[in-house]
């Protein structure tokens, strides 16, 4: 294998590479084994405190409503999101200056705040100025503060999206007469739409991780919340954070698996333009606005 | 109308943004040290560890970072004994705490941004290097990470402005920072959009210079290629 730093090895370095392997391999395995140790000092590795998740009452209890309660967090917050991050993210995109900088403003606003300070605020809000009931309320205010964060992600992914199609699009839509409208709903949305997918799955990993702080701060019943109540119950305090740190790496890894298939499979589309969104523009997008858009294709038009 | 700030002195609001500003600080240092580790993990010949360094950011990067940080405080401290050099010190011990999951979790975004710069440098770079009889090191320190470096600093810059803004995590685990007293504030205080306006400023200015400075700073040294 060549890669930029290193040559495909020879018989020297074949036996370097031998040399470091076992010496990693016999470090890892001494780390494998103090940890091990220390589960075992401290009774963490007694079955009683697995068992209970082997049984039924564990899961249908505690683990599975608490995952429901992060999925229908994340999906509200998606759907949500979607209309109005796409709303924001084309009005950025208008000729008109007191369209474009105003929606730019909201934008960049949402994005510089962490999505906590966005689920305080809501929560309090609910609380003073609606009669939403305190039951209700942590939920609200979950998704709230996650759409106003991912709303404001969501624009950006939609500018970019539109940005990485080609020129010749608008133009030929100009030539054949369409309006500004009629060339952003027919055909550059469209587009777009197909070439964010990838991306609008990634998001959705960055917000089911953002649903356990309303778990902790609000007291939203989900996953994170769940595995306070069970461990309270089961006194499994090690094995319920393993368990439920499990449970987000596989949703995670699935959400990320499922948008590079379609990452992958946009970039062999013939029918498409080749314009796609993925993983790593969402990584850029997600902090704040320092330079160009993730696809890198120039500033704001 | 502000008078209400006057209440809150331990910490008060520049006190709590300082705490911010110190997680903010100590956790990119150690961050930046241990995610270099690990793209150089990640980058290395050896298979195993290029496993090691692949399965670490898979793992931590699709955990919240909530989990990672509640853990720390109830399972490494209340479980496992890990003070952190601070056993009767709570406010202390919450704080290093905080950086150690803070830490552990952004350096998986740390090395992926390095990892990235590292993909930029073209190939047959490195390859018109070694043709002249150039050595390992003076490969990479005279062709190869000059221009990694370079492509580097606008990722780097994200991941700087996520953790300033990811710091308010460690507030699950009481450590007295901005997201904190804005807890406490807004509960107490009738002012509910005059505080969320205060805090919300309060992270613009932290996350936007930075931001810019960084944005143009990246532009500046951009390899043109």
């Amino acid at each position: 294998m060549t890669s930029v730093l290193y040559d495909a090895p020879g018989p020297k370095a074949k036996r370097r590479n031998l040399l470091f392997s076992v010496v990693f391999f016999v470090l890892l395995a001494l780390l494998a084994w103090w940890i091990w140790q220390v589960m075992d000092d401290k009774g963490q590795l007694r079955w009683a405190l697995w068992e209970p998740f082997t049984q039924s009452e564990a899961w249908t209890t505690y683990l599975l409503p608490g995952l429901g309660d992060t999925l229908k967090a994340a999906a509200l917050a998606m759907i949500i999101a979607l209309p109005l991050g796409a709303f924001f993210g084309i009005s950025r995109m208008s000729d008109h200056r007191w369209v474009r900088m105003p929606a730019g403003a909201v934008v960049e606003f949402f994005r510089a705040i962490p999505v906590l300070l966005l689920m305080l605020f809501a929560n309090e809000f609910y609380a003073r100025y609606t009669d939403v009931s305190s039951a209700d309320r942590p939920l609200y205010a979950v998704v709230t503060g996650l759409v106003l964060y991912n709303a404001s992600v969501l624009a950006e992914i939609v500018r970019a999206g539109i940005l990485a199609l080609p020129k010749g699009q608008t133009e030929a839509a100009q030539a054949i007469g369409l309006r500004k409208g009629q060339t952003m709903t027919t055909i550059l949305l469209p587009q777009a739409v197909t070439a964010m997918l990838p991306a609008i799955v990634s998001q959705l990993v960055v917000i089911v991780k953002d649903t356990a702080l309303g778990g902790v701060m609000l007291g939203f019943t989900e996953l994170l919340n769940a595995r306070g109540t069970l461990a309270a119950n089961y006194a499994n305090v090690i094995p319920s954070f393993i368990v439920v740190a499990v449970i987000f790496i596989v949703l995670n890894f699935i959400l990320t698996s499922f948008a590079g298939w379609l990452e992958a499979r946009l970039r062999r589309s013939k029918r498409s333009t080749g314009a796609v969104l993925g993983a790593e523009d969402v990584d850029e997008l997600n902090a704040a606005e320092i330079g160009t858009p993730g696809t890198g294709k120039g500033d704001i038009v | 109308m502000f008078d209400f700030l006057s209440d809150y002195d331990d910490p008060s609001l520049l006190g709590a943004f300082w705490v911010t500003v110190q997680l903010t600080f100590f956790s990119a240092v150690g961050s930046l040290i241990w995610g270099t580790l690990l793209a150089a993990m990640r980058v290395s010949p050896v298979p195993l560890m290029r496993g090691f360094g692949t399965s670490y950011v898979n793992i931590v990067r699709n955990i919240p970072l909530t989990v990672i940080i509640v853990f720390t405080s109830l399972g490494l401290a209340d479980i496992f004994g890990m003070t952190m050099g601070a056993p009767d010190d709570f406010e202390a011990q919450g704080f290093r705490l905080a950086i150690l999951g803070l830490v552990a979790y952004t350096a998986a975004f740390v090395c992926e941004a390095l990892r990235s710069g590292i993909n930029t440098v073209p190939v047959g770079q490195a390859e018109a290097a070694r043709a002249i009889g150039l050595s390992f090191s003076q490969v990479l320190r005279l062709i190869v990470l000059p221009q990694a470096f370079r492509s580097v600093i606008g990722p780097l810059a994200n991941v700087l402005i996520a953790l300033t803004k990811n710091t308010t995590v460690a507030a699950t685990i009481g450590v007295a920072e901005a997201a904190l007293l804005m807890k406490e504030m807004i509960e107490n205080e009738a002012q509910t959009l005059l505080i969320g306006a205060i805090f919300a400023f309060g992270f613009v200015v932290l996350t936007l210079p930075t931001g810019l400075f960084l944005g143009w700073l990246s532009k500046r040294l951009a390899v043109k290629r």
